[in-house]
């Protein structure tokens, strides 16, 4: 049963390249704590990145895939697809990923389109990626997964939502810094969160986006991959889930078998907090800055409504190389400029003018 | 069934579950009534109407069902009910389920629902919810009696405790006194630890006449030789002693005057502590400790399994889980698998009489049942 349904192309595929973005600021999580529950209660990271003034998804996304393109060293012109995944694209009508695919000159001989799936937006489109390139219709397109994410100012997810992102370039195996030895997708009609048409924040169902949605559909994708793939969680060096707290992908992956040391290195969210489309892409990012030839990665990222997406990856030969072509992810978490609530609100536009 | 997060079970089907494991645990005895305890499926499910709608699901179609409610009390006013009904004569065998579901809800949403069992127009207008009305009452306890912060510590520990070892529990996890004394507040003075963690829960009982039980019908059963319900002023601004819980001292008074026993004969008491401070003031309403000493019986092990007075033997409301309108079935199953000896690592020894009592609406109501074992 497991063998039909993993995601396998014609073609074998693999990342030709790679970038991170992560905004400067920094709105630590006792700031909100301070404004909104007198300092008092559990705090479920320490900080989260903030998109400055001048900074969005479409800009945030210029910046991951310009990286991604250094790394790639590749004539733009060759990328046939780019895709942005968030739940937090400027308009809601007019793509973002024209305005990226125009700014890095991947037009006009390209597709282009936004995709929508709560935080496993952007893995949706490598999975897309992965079947363009691998049937053959293009050789190389980018999948990003950036967010500028959103929580109502006192809720639980006003301390974690955070910005950030990142961006993958889908090639041919041969030429890539990691393969994909293989894809899996679960979905499941699971109303866990959710953001309703033209309403400014989200929703979400408390402690159901815990384990029905959550754990179920991250473990159940990585257990049916693993066992697709005849792999067990001590074959991989390392691992990455979706990121919505701390206390989250820690539980995950011990539950999965996987030691601390195994997700160390991709677990961002203490310090980025949860970029929402962008999450365990940045953290795979990570991963990828510090992997070595010959390492296997597990990637599994979550959507609420809900699904998973789970990748099994092989670092190759190519990757100590070129990922020094681009700023390594670290050094964008370690960038940091503090804020207070005061900055965050102005800069979030949460002060309605008129 | 265990209370919890059931987010795949409706209100309906944990009914069912219930109906169904009571049904075969008695042998398939087949009720002729059918009542059901439950506070918040009018609000939260948007369901009322329950008897008809259990009864027909639980292919029972066409036998008399009808919903007792009587806040966090319904499930032993149901009993009550039940055991009038087979003590005049009218029936033979009763079904009583008590069932609830809260997960399809929201917390906020949840603690409106749960604010209508207070005088709404005097109370819940003005904020007043469960949790702080208990709030209330036990900083006017530590005030009035000089009791120490952390003196309802002890029964949260004992539930915990109790609750590792049952199965059915929500909680099978021990506690220490130092992370109760961390725990987050929830209402000053109360901390997570001293509010009962409400979730979906069903639990059901086949009730009969002795006479009416078939021929060869050989398993262990269980009597119930004293059954009270007393209620007093529903707004506790009304009440002259906020901290002395009326009703539950005249049902616990009135059952024991049936049953022909004093306090001393109790075994166990299955009590109701949705929050810390009722498990302390219903010890004091009983007898069980003078006023303003509740608290010690938790401090010395009296409550404890191999105590004086065991209370939440299965871990209680704290620990098994608040399960609503359906505790007063939950304690009174628990009741009667101590005194038939199926209570395993839970079991108390030589129980031969419980006494059973819930609470609703902060005493407002109170249902007391003794139950002996039957010879």
């Amino acid at each position: 049963m497991a063998e039909n349904k993993i995601l396998k192309p014609i073609r074998e595929t693999g990342f030709a390249g790679y970038g991170a973005y992560i905004p400067q600021y920094r709105l630590p999580a006792k700031e909100v704590a301070r404004i909104w529950t007198d300092g008092k209660g559990g705090l479920p990271i320490n900080e989260k990145a903030v998109a400055g003034l001048d900074e969005d998804v479409i800009t945030m996304s210029i910046e991951a895939a310009r990286n991604a393109l250094a790394r790639a060293d590749l004539d733009p012109s060759s990328i046939r697809a780019v895709w942005v995944g968030s739940e937090s694209h400027p308009y809601a009508v007019k793509p973002t990923s024209t305005v990226v695919a125009e700014a890095i000159g991947a037009t006009p001989h390209t597709q282009a389109a936004d995709w929508e799936f709560a935080c496993k937006a952007g893995t949706e489109a490598i999975q897309a990626a992965i079947g363009f390139v691998g049937s053959g219709m293009a050789n190389y397109a980018l999948a990003i997964g950036m967010d500028t994410a959103q929580g109502r100012p006192g809720d639980a997810l006003e301390y974690t939502a955070g910005a950030g992102g990142a961006a993958f370039i889908i090639g041919p195996a041969e030429d890539a810094v990691c393969v994909i030895q293989g894809s899996y997708s679960y979905a499941t009609d699971t109303p866990d969160f959710w953001r309703r048409a033209n309403e400014t924040y989200p929703e979400h169902g408390e402690r159901f986006t815990g384990e029905p949605a959550y754990f179920s559909h991250i473990r159940t994708a990585a257990e049916f991959l693993m066992e697709a793939m005849e792999t067990t969680a001590s074959d991989y060096r390392f691992a990455v889930f979706h990121q919505p707290n701390t206390k989250f992908p820690v539980r995950v992956a011990k539950s999965l078998g996987f030691e601390r040391e195994q997700i160390e290195a991709g677990l961002l969210v203490p310090d980025i907090g949860n970029t929402y489309a962008g999450s365990a892409m940045v953290g795979l990012t990570s991963i990828l800055d510090v992997a070595e030839p010959g390492d296997r990665i597990l990637m599994v990222s979550y959507g609420s409504g809900a699904g998973s997406d789970a990748f099994g990856l092989l670092a190759t030969d190519a990757l100590p190389e070129r990922r020094k072509a681009a700023p390594e992810t670290l050094s964008y978490v370690k960038r940091r400029t503090e804020i207070d609530y005061a900055t965050y609100a102005r800069y979030r536009g949460k002060l309605v003018l008129k | 069934m265990p209370v919890g997060e059931h987010w795949d079970l409706s209100l309906r089907h944990l009914g069912l579950e219930a109906m169904s494991a009571a049904s075969a645990d008695s042998g398939g005895l087949r009720p002729q009534a059918l009542y059901v305890a439950n506070m918040l499926a009018p609000v939260l499910s948007g369901q009322s109407h329950l008897g008809a709608l259990l009864a027909d699901f639980a292919g029972l179609r066409g036998i008399e069902a009808s919903t007792i409610e009587a806040s966090g009390a319904s499930g032993g006013v149901a009993v009550r009910q039940a055991y009038l009904a087979l003590a005049s004569g009218a029936i033979d065998v009763a079904l009583v389920l008590g069932v609830e579901k809260v997960t399809d809800k929201t917390s906020g949403q949840v603690q409106a629902a749960l604010a209508t069992a207070t005088d709404s127009e005097y109370e819940a207008v003005q904020g007043v919810t469960p949790s702080t009305q208990a709030a209330l009452l036990m900083q006017r306890y530590l005030y009035e009696h000089g009791a120490p912060k952390d003196s309802m510590a002890g029964f949260s520990l004992t539930a915990h405790q109790n609750a590792v070892t049952n199965p059915n529990a929500m909680f099978r996890k021990a506690i220490r006194r130092e992370q109760y004394a961390k725990a987050p507040i929830v209402s000053e003075p109360l901390n997570t630890f001293d509010v009962a963690p409400l979730a979906d829960g069903a639990a059901a009982l086949v009730l009969a006449r002795a006479a009416a039980l078939p021929e060869g019908h050989d398993r262990p059963w269980v009597e119930i030789t004293g059954s009270a319900v007393a209620t007093c002023a529903l707004a506790v601004h009304d009440r002259s002693d906020p901290l002395h819980l009326i009703a539950a001292s005249q049902s616990a008074e009135a059952a024991l005057m049936q049953a022909d026993l004093s306090l001393g004969d109790i075994g166990l008491f299955e009590l109701h502590d949705s929050f810390s401070i009722f498990a302390a003031l219903s010890l004091e309403a009983a007898g069980f400790a003078a006023r303003g000493a509740g608290w010690k019986l938790a401090q010395n092990g009296d409550i404890s399994l191999a105590g004086r007075i065991p209370i939440a033997t299965f871990g209680g409301s704290k620990a098994r889980g608040d399960p609503g309108a359906a505790t007063g079935i939950y304690q009174l199953a628990e009741a009667t698998l101590q005194l038939e000896g199926r209570a395993n690592e839970n079991q108390v020894t030589d129980a031969s009489i419980a006494m059973t009592q819930c609470l609703g609406g902060s005493g407002a109501t109170a249902s007391t049942h003794i139950l002996r074992r039957a010879e």
